[in-house]
């Protein structure tokens, strides 16, 4: 196992991960053809005023991965989360998916559901198709991102009534219903309780391995980001300081050893980090 | 205790019939004891008429059609002037709510105006107008304009800045945005706006018709004072408090039928 951990330098130049992810896909078997996106990114940088948040990110994400970006708060993570959905302009480098991208491809998740309040939990699921929402098989498509993610009977609730989880469901119902090719998340559990959290963290998973996209995590917590990742990005002044390979098979067991043992390392990548600087 | 009592509790149970009945009790009580200090003389019929004589006087105007005829005019003005008043100022917070060019070019303007004590410029009016129906119109117009504008403004302000950003990321584009959007987050508010302006409205309009005014609910007041008809003017006191209570109810009926989805108005 511990051969499986790799660490790469600050300034290592972006490796081609491709070969080993194809092999570790043909070893799993299970999992479908990847209908994901490959993501390319180089000397991507982003400031705000005189704050400089990303100073040069080189990354390649192959298509299909799940990547999970962890670091402290203020790191930059979110920002490249935003940049790479298009939320954000870029200031200097390139983001490249490979090929051309409808806005329908590249779908994000928030922290906190979003949904319109007054529209209909099904309606809310609708908004999701994107220029597609008038087409006629628009509802039965919201209706099947509303059965995968096991929602299918709140369909005419207003999202007032639904628990915190069942929002975030909703939200991630909208997301799929355009089959996004990436699909951003950000902290999209980071406000629920740990018992949601965990099956959340399944119901993640498990569209993930079914649908076949590119995901992409932002969390703070590095037990979620070993728990669900192929890769975790650890981020420090807006720098890519770490990049880790969880060579975990799956499906994970939650606290099992390796698993601990890969949180531990990267735990202490942060805390290394922490100590040399002077910001605490 | 009580103040906590009357904000909205998680599942608080909905009130049974007979107590829906519970908030007529006081003014039933009022109304027996202003009969019983008339009928026994406490207070003398010259500066309070019994309630049986208001209601008999009640009964005679509505027999002579002189009651409908004043309520139906006041009536149209009023909703003549509530809907071009209104109508504007929910075009002015819309637009100043959605550009910016918009509301630099025009909201100083409007908040200056809006300091103007809308009943002081009746000498004016009717210097412009005479005792004409624009006048009445133009003057419940001006004070809708304020509660609406001021309002529809601040709800277009207020909608939640991330909801709009998701909008954009699905792809929706400005019309659809505030279809679906910006109008129904602004809603409630508008709502309140719409509640404070029906207050205006009525004050407007039987100011106005007390003074310069050849019809209408105000008018007939007007008269009744001249003839030393006390029972008609405490009558037509009480019909405007009856009509403000409906136009309250109704946009109460309104409010609840399209902000369903509003935790506050969801029955259970």
């Amino acid at each position: 196992m511990q051969e499986a951990v790799r660490f790469l330098l600050p300034d290592a130049e972006p490796v081609d991960t491709d070969f080993i992810e194809q092999a570790r896909l043909a070893r799993r078997g299970s999992k479908a053809a990847s209908r994901g996106l490959p993501l390319t990114i180089r000397g991507l940088r982003k400031s705000f005023g005189d704050n400089e948040v990303l100073r040069g990110i080189d990354l390649h994400i192959p298509a299909g991965q799940f990547v999970a970006i962890v670091g402290r708060s203020g790191c930059g993570k979110s920002t490249l989360l935003r940049l790479i959905a298009g939320l954000e302009t870029i200031d200097a480098g390139a983001i490249s998916f490979g090929e051309e991208t409808r806005p329908e491809d590249v779908r994000m998740m928030f922290q906190e559901p979003r949904l319109l309040p007054w529209a209909r939990v099904l309606s809310n699921v609708e908004v999701g198709l994107g220029r597609d929402r008038a087409s006629s098989d628009a509802q039965a498509r919201a209706e099947k991102a509303l059965a995968e993610v096991g929602l299918d009977d709140k369909r005419g609730q207003w999202p007032a009534v639904l628990s915190g989880g069942q929002k975030q469901r909703v939200a991630l119902a909208r997301a799929l219903v355009s089959d996004p090719r990436v699909l951003a998340f950000d902290e999209p559990l980071g406000a629920l309780d740990a018992l949601t959290r965990i099956s959340m963290q399944r119901l993640l998973e498990r569209v993930w391995h079914d649908q076949a996209f590119t995901a992409i995590l932002v969390t703070h917590d590095v037990s979620e980001a070993v728990a669900l990742a192929d890769r975790v990005l650890v981020i420090e002044h807006g720098r890519i300081a770490h990049d880790v390979n969880v060579d975990i098979p799956r499906p994970r067991r939650r606290g099992s050893a390796d698993l601990a043992e890969t949180e531990g390392s990267i735990l202490n990548n942060l805390l290394e980090g922490a100590d040399d600087t002077s910001d605490l | 205790m009580s103040l906590i009592e009357s904000l909205p509790r998680a599942r608080s149970p909905r009130l049974p019939r007979a107590e829906g009945l519970i908030q007529w009790i006081v003014p039933l009580a009022i109304v027996l004891i202003w009969q019983a200090a008339c009928v026994t003389g406490l207070v003398p019929a010259r500066v309070l008429p019994a309630p049986s004589d208001v209601a008999l006087a009640g009964w005679k105007l509505l027999q002579s059609g002189e009651l409908a005829r004043n309520i139906w005019v006041s009536f149209w003005r009023a909703g003549a002037g509530f809907v071009i008043g209104g109508g504007i100022g929910f075009a002015f917070g819309l637009a100043n709510g959605l550009s910016q060019l918009s509301n630099k070019l025009t909201d100083t303007t409007l908040q200056m105006v809006r300091n103007i004590p809308h009943l002081a410029l009746i000498p004016l009016v009717i210097l412009w107008f005479g005792i004409d129906e624009s006048a009445k119109l133009f003057l419940v117009a001006l004070g809708v304009f304020f509660p609406i504008y001021l309002n529809t403004l601040h709800g277009i302000r207020t909608v939640d800045p991330q909801l709009i950003e998701m909008g954009r990321i699905y792809g929706m584009t400005d019309g659809e945005l505030f279809r679906r959007v910006i109008f129904p987050g602004a809603l409630p508010s508008i709502f309140v706006g719409v509640r404070f302006a029906l207050g205006i409205m009525w004050l407007t309009l039987i100011v106005a018709e007390t003074i310069a005014a050849s019809s209408g609910l105000g008018y007939m007041a007007m008269q009744a004072r001249e003839f030393m008809q006390i029972d008609v003017v405490v009558f037509s006191i009480l019909i405007y408090a009856l009509l403000g209570k409906l136009a309250d109810s109704a946009s109460r009926v309104l409010e609840r039928l399209t902000l369903s989805w509003h935790p506050a108005f969801q029955k259970r």
